[in-house]
């Protein structure tokens, strides 16, 4: 099964850096989807981006279980 | 020993260090880009910031940033240090550091450095106010 890191805001509305799916999700639109359905907050965010090994990944991106998955709420460095 | 070009760090980041990583002789201008905590946002005190990275991702959009800035100036060195833990007021958050042979060369790609930092580098920060804290840009 797929686990995820949280970063930032992320951590926060899951409560814990990582989260293991309990269905799992064949692609990045997949995640996304079950990321809003259920924690709903992640819905009113400015923006929601998935990386896929260090690199961010596009809707159809296809998601295996070795991959190092993170979300990535709105950046704000600097 | 010197610090790597790219580096994130919990360590307060002293910009002269940032700046020998990219002294050159082939240069004539050396532009620097502090960034400092503000002590408001909105009208709004700040008490302190907190920032987090994903360091692994945030190392390699960092070096992308050097990368796309030497195709597109003649870039004699860049270095882009950024700190992460606990700021507080007038602390400096991040440090960018270019060398270029002449100076409008040098202001351009350093702006450039930093605006897009703030779009593609996965690093998030907290202001924590006297009565409560909030993730910035996390909202419309």
């Amino acid at each position: 099964m797929v686990t995820v890191k949280l970063f930032g805001i992320a951590k926060e509305i899951v409560g814990g850096s990582t989260l293991t799916l309990d269905s799992p999700v064949a692609n990045v639109e997949e995640l996304l989807h079950y990321l809003r359905e259920r924690y709903p907050e992640f819905a009113k965010l400015t923006s929601l981006l998935i990386a896929v090994n260090d690199e961010y990944a596009r809707p159809a991106t296809v998601i295996h279980d070795t991959d190092e998955i993170a979300v990535i709420p709105p950046v704000s460095g600097g | 020993m010197a610090k790597p070009l790219v580096h994130i760090t919990a360590e307060p980041i002293i910009p002269q260090e940032v700046i020998d990583l990219v002294r050159a002789d082939a240069a004539g201008a050396l532009n620097v880009f502090i960034g400092t905590v503000r002590n408001s946002t909105q009208n709004k005190a700040v008490v302190k910031l907190v920032f987090e990275a994903y360091e692994r991702m945030a190392i390699k959009e960092m070096q992308k940033i050097i990368d796309r800035a030497r195709e597109r100036w003649p870039v004699t060195a860049m270095a882009i240090h950024h700190r992460v833990g606990e700021l507080g007021i007038g602390d400096l958050p991040v440090v960018i550091a270019v060398s270029t042979p002449h100076r409008q060369q040098g202001f351009a790609a350093c702006q450039y450095a930093i605006d897009t930092l703030k779009e593609t580098v996965p690093i998030w920060k907290k202001e924590i106010f006297a009565d409560g804290e909030q993730w910035v840009s996390a909202h419309p």
